[in-house]
Order: C-alpha cells, then sequence, then structure tokens
C-alpha cells in the first residue's frame, strides 16, 4: 500500500519533469525539469533498492552531467525557441505519437504482466555497495578497464574541440 | 521502536538539531568577526551585549527589516529558487551526521543521529550511504550558486557565479577522492561505521602504542588534500575570489538583499559546519574521547557530544583563523591548484593506501 | 506489492517522451537532453529487473536466479550495467556540448534547422 503510494507520487513527478521538458520553450527550464526526473528516479531506485545505484544518479547525473548542461546554456546565453509554424505541426504529430507509442508498449506489458510478477519494496540486503563492488571487479573488469580509457578519450576530446582558434 | 514514536522523537530530533544548527550559524559570525578583529589588532563587536555577545541578534532583525528589493529583470522564479535551494541543501547533509551514541529520555532510546534508528538490544542502524549523501548534497548545492548568478540578468553576477560554481565542480573531484582512504581503511560508507572503527588504539608490530585509532594518522596527506578542498567548496579564504568584496563587487549574490541575502550567508557557514563535522567525523575519531567516570546516565551520554563539539569547534576556530591570516589565491592560480595539484596528490594517496592495505592482509 | 510492469510502463512513457522529444524539437541542447531522458529510462528497467531477478533468486531453490528458459541470471549485473550507463552518458555529454559550443561559436545559432551546410 505504501509502496503503491510511493510509487504513483515519484512516478508522476517523473513524467510530468519528462512532459515539462519538452512543453518549455528555454533550455535552461527544461534543463532544471530534467534535473527533477533524475532526482525523482533516483528515489524511485531507492524503493527497488538500489541505495549504490540511487547514490551515484544523483551525485553523477543530476550533480555533475546537468551542472554541465546548465553551464553551457548560461554560457552560450541562447534565447527561447520561437513558436514557428514548424513547432506546431511537431505539436500535432508528437503528442499522437507519443501516446500511440507509450501506449502500445504498455498494452504489450499489461497483456503479458502475469508472466511477470511483482516487486517488493526494496531491503537493505540486495544493491550494497561492497556486492556491486565485488561483480564490478572480477567479473566485470574488462568493461570496467575500457570505460576509464573512454572517459579519457573524452575529456582528450572535450579539450581538444574545446580550445578557441590561435 | 513503531512507526509513530519514530516519526516524533525524529521530528524533535529535527526541530532540536536546526535550532542548535542556526544559533551555532549565529554565533560563528560573531566568532569570526571577534577573532578577526583580534588578529588584526582591533576588538570586534563590542557594543551590543557584553563582548558583543548580542551582535548577531542585531543582525538578524536588522535582515528581517531590511527593504527586500527585486531588480525588474530577473527571471524571477530562479531568482527566488536559488537561495532556497542552497540553504535546504546545507541543511540536508546534517540529517546523516552522527552526534554520538544514544540517549534515554522518558523511557525512550534513541540514537543521537537524525537519520539513526535504535533496535532493541541497543545496537544502532545507519544509512548505508552515508558518506555518499554528503558528496551527493553537495554536488545539487551547486545549483544554488549557478541558478543565482544567471538568474541576477547582470554581468557579475554570471561572471561571479560561473566561477564559483567552476570552483566547487572541480574541487569536488579532490574532496571525494581524499575520502578513498578513509573507505579503505574502514571498509563501509556508513558514517556510524566509519567511527566505530576508529575506537581503541593503534597496535603496531603487536605493541600497544596508545595512540588513539584516529584516521588522521595513517591518512595525514588525505587529511590535508579534504581540508584544501573542503575550503574551496565553501568558498572560503584562500578560495574565496568569486565573492570577495574587492572584486566582481560581490559576486552571484550582488542583486540579492535582506532575507535571500542572508539564506546564501546561512548557507555559506551551514557548509563550514558539515564540513567540519566531516572532518572530526571521519579524521579524529568523531566523538570518542576521554572517558570520565561517575557521571549521571544524561550527562554520561551527552558526553560524546561534547567531544564532538570541541573537535567540531576546532575546525571552525581553524576557518577563521586562516581567514584573518592568508591572502587570496587568484582564480587561475586557484584552478590550476585544484587539477594540476591536488588531483594527482589524490590519486597518489589512493594508490599508496591501497597497496599498503593490501599488503598488510 | 507493485507489478513490475507498472515500473516498465513507466519506463516506456519516458522513453517515448524522449524519443519524441529528439525528433521534433528544434533546440539542439534540448534534443541532447532528450537524449539523457531515454538512458534514464532504459536505467530504471534495468534496475526493475534488477529487484525482480533478486526476488527470483530468493524464491528459487540454491538462491541462484533463474529465467524461464533455465537461462541462470546475476541480479546486481542489473545494476553494474546502470553504472556503465552512466559512465558512457558522462563521457558522451562531455563530448556531445563540447561539440555543441564549437558548432555555436561558428555558426552563431543553436536551431539544428539552420546548421544544415557543411560550408557556410
Amino acid at each position: 500500500m505504501v509502496h503503491q503510494v510511493l510509487f504513483i507520487v515519484f512516478g508522476l513527478i517523473c513524467v510530468a519533469g519528462a512532459v515539462n521538458l519538452l512543453v518549455q520553450r528555454h533550455p535552461i527550464n527544461s534543463a532544471l525539469s530534467l534535473v527533477v526526473v533524475m532526482a525523482s528516479l533516483a528515489l524511485i531506485y531507492l524503493l527497488l533498492g538500489a541505495e549504490f545505484v540511487a547514490a551515484i544518479q544523483v551525485i553523477v547525473y543530476a550533480g555533475a552531467i546537468m551542472v554541465l548542461f546548465v553551464f553551457v546554456i548560461m554560457l552560450l546565453n541562447a534565447g527561447a525557441e520561437e513558436r514557428t509554424r514548424g513547432s506546431r505541426i511537431a505539436l500535432f504529430i508528437g503528442v499522437p505519437g507519443v501516446v500511440v507509442l507509450a501506449g502500445a508498449v504498455a498494452w504489450l506489458l499489461v497483456h503479458s504482466s502475469g508472466q511477470l510478477g511483482g516487486v517488493t519494496i526494496g531491503s537493505s540486503d540486495f544493491g550494497e555497495t561492497h556486492s556491486i563492488a565485488r561483480l564490478l571487479f572480477k567479473d566485470f573488469l574488462l568493461p570496467f578497464e575500457v570505460t576509464s580509457v573512454l572517459i579519457l578519450i573524452a575529456i582528450m576530446g572535450a579539450v581538444v574541440l574545446g580550445k578557441r582558434e590561435g | 521502536m513503531d512507526t509513530k514514536s519514530f516519526i516524533i522523537v525524529a521530528v524533535i530530533k529535527i526541530a532540536l538539531v536546526v535550532f542548535i544548527m542556526l544559533t551555532g550559524v549565529a554565533y560563528t559570525t560573531w566568532l569570526e568577526r571577534k577573532l578577526v578583529g583580534r588578529i588584526q589588532n582591533r576588538w570586534g563587536p563590542t557594543r551590543v551585549g557584553p563582548f558583543g555577545l548580542l551582535q548577531p541578534l542585531a543582525d538578524g532583525i536588522k535582515f528581517i527589516l531590511k527593504e527586500d528589493m527585486i531588480p525588474d529583470s530577473v527571471h524571477k522564479g530562479l531568482f527566488l529558487l536559488a537561495p532556497m535551494l542552497a540553504l535546504t541543501m546545507s541543511l540536508i547533509s546534517i540529517a546523516v551526521i552522527p552526534f554520538g551514541e544514544t540517549i534515554t529520555v522518558a523511557g525512550h532510546t534513541t540514537a543521537l543521529q537524525i537519520s539513526g534508528v535504535t533496535h532493541a538490544g541497543g545496537a544502532i542502524s545507519d544509512i548505508n550511504i552515508g558518506l555518499l549523501i554528503i558528496l551527493g548534497v553537495t554536488s545539487i548545492g551547486v545549483y544554488g550558486v549557478a541558478l543565482a548568478g544567471w538568474s541576477s540578468n547582470s554581468k557579475y553576477s554570471l561572471l561571479g557565479s560561473l566561477r564559483a560554481s567552476a570552483q566547487m565542480i572541480s574541487y569536488e573531484l579532490a574532496l571525494g577522492l581524499s575520502l578513498v582512504g578513509i573507505l579503505l581503511l574502514s571498509g563501509s560508507l556508513s558514517l556510524r561505521e566509519i567511527v566505530n572503527s576508529q575506537s581503541g588504539t593503534w597496535i603496531l608490530g603487536g605493541q600497544n602504542t596508545h595512540i588513539p585509532h584516529w584516521f588522521i594518522f595513517p591518512q595525514i596527506i588525505g587529511f590535508f588534500i579534504y581540508l584544501l578542498a573542503a575550503f574551496a567548496e565553501t568558498n572560503r579564504i584562500p578560495f574565496d575570489l568569486p565573492e570577495a568584496e574587492t572584486e566582481l563587487v560581490a559576486g552571484y549574490h550582488t542583486e540579492y538583499s535582506s532575507m535571500k541575502f542572508a539564506m546564501f550567508f546561512m548557507a555559506e557557514y551551514v557548509n563550514m559546519f558539515t564540513v567540519a563535522c566531516l572532518a572530526s567525523l571521519l579524521f579524529f575519531g568523531g566523538w570518542h574521547g576521554p572517558h570520565i567516570p561517575g557521571l549521571p546516565p544524561l550527562l554520561q551520554s551527552l558526553l560524546p557530544v561534547f567531544w564532538f563539539a570541541l573537535k567540531v569547534f576546532f575546525f571552525i576556530f581553524l576557518y577563521i583563523w586562516i581567514r584573518g591570516t592568508l591572502p587570496r589565491f587568484r582564480y587561475d592560480q586557484l584552478m590550476a591548484f585544484g587539477w594540476k595539484f591536488l588531483l594527482p596528490l589524490a590519486i597518489a594517496n589512493i594508490i599508496v593506501t591501497s597497496l599498503i592495505v593490501a599488503w598488510r592482509g | 506489492m507493485v507489478p513490475l510492469s507498472w515500473y516498465l510502463i513507466l519506463s516506456a512513457i519516458l522513453f517515448s517522451l524522449g524519443l519524441f522529444g529528439f525528433l521534433l524539437k528544434r533546440n539542439i541542447i534540448t534534443i541532447f537532453m532528450s537524449i539523457e531522458l531515454m538512458l534514464n529510462a532504459v536505467n530504471l528497467s534495468f534496475v526493475a529487473f534488477a529487484n525482480y531477478w533478486n526476488a527470483l533468486a530468493a524464491k528459487s531453490a540454491g538462491g541462484v536466479a533463474k529465467l524461464a528458459s533455465g537461462v541462470p541470471v546475476v541480479p546486481l549485473s542489473g545494476h553494474v550495467f546502470v553504472f556503465f550507463v552512466m559512465v558512457v552518458a558522462a563521457a558522451e555529454a562531455a563530448v556531445g556540448l563540447a561539440i555543441i559550443i564549437a558548432v555555436f561559436r561558428t555558426r552563431e545559432t543553436l536551431n539544428v534547422d539552420q546548421v544544415n551546410l557543411l560550408k557556410l
């Protein structure tokens, strides 16, 4: 009962934030709505017992990646989008499109929900940091090292791309 | 304990801690003005009350009664949101900080921590990821600064906030990495576990040296990095270029007046408190201290809180002492220091600590 | 007891909102944010399935979760995948925003419809 209420509340906040992301015309409002979506997703991860993933969602996604987005929006200081004929057509295609796609997937899921079963509210014997660390450094060691090389390449790429000419 | 009494006890603890924290913040401003005044060979506040002790009260009344100006060209929503975000994030991190063991009042036993739960038998359970929560809340606090400058729609505010937020996110890396040494030594992210693993004394080669088992001794370099990164995170001297009075007018809070400015001010001091609490918990053994026999039970459970408060007071004193003594870094020196010196040093600290921990078994 | 399909429906709604934002918005930064929304939706279904597999492991004999086809799965690998998705999203955000800044410096606009010529 508590689980259902909490899930519905945070799910509604997520969806409201995502819709606001698309409805707002100024990118800074979209960025802040996306931060709200990420924060409510972190709370849903806590409901699912994923405490480490929730913490790094807040630290990495909401606290670092979105700060980068907000920085770029502040630096470039681009204004709001104008309401052109193209954007009105996009609204006419987009809203039914979202409803159709999400509705189709939802129908499929509800149709097969007998096979899927239920989810209990997360307990503290699952998703602890040391279990994830054990998996990460034993079974998934190669992907872990490869992602460290990936981050190095991204840093070098960002520095080179951001340099001014001359 | 059952849900209803847990909620009532938690609300009482929250009210008490927030009241003590905000009073502490007010009197830290008094302490700062007195100490910096003495370092500069002058008196500091002396007029309002004995030794100027009512000065924070006078300041508070002034802040409330000041005219609240909102310039026309600001983005209203974000302008009002930014100081609230900054203050809220600072206060949230107090929720996971443990002040002591348990206290028993009127038959109810509760942990001296807002997020701690006591079980039958005296065991206290804490949040498993307490340290990560504090790091996460610090990351969200950058939004308060960034949005304040941007929404003010003025060039001094924008430049000041860009500098301040770039500084804060750069030093967050060094801050997080300096704490990895502590994690390797204690094996847990829960703050109460980290303090519990600092009980006892160091035993070297079978001999009991009578040095307390605090993590400052193996992690002296980590402590140094943590302290510097924390000074930069809280925008204090020597890293306070973004809000220095002689630069950039007043940085990101140029356009703010009265209560909203007071909120930024309080957020900065509460951040100082959080950093000081973390330093005493992680490096100085938290609430462990000499045991005084023969005290009544209530004072006995408050004695660890007293040792903790003493260590936190030492760090606040250090903050104010450095403010009165050192000049400030130029912005490019500040960024070069964070990226080119502190970050490699923190990584070297992690490598050396993990080698030693692996070698000892 | 919340059915697993509810979490997956939420993930589907977020994913389709992100998809249509990506296809139909004209501001390049908003397009990029829709990509991040899609990645978050996928993370949610990974974590939901990890919890579900943990429940399967608790119910099965021997504590090893097995899918309906008999393939054994490690429940926490869902969390590890989310970790990798976040790392890749961070790297992609860094490089993508650097590209956006470079494009803005030369074309002076953030509207993707006006950045349609290779040479100015």
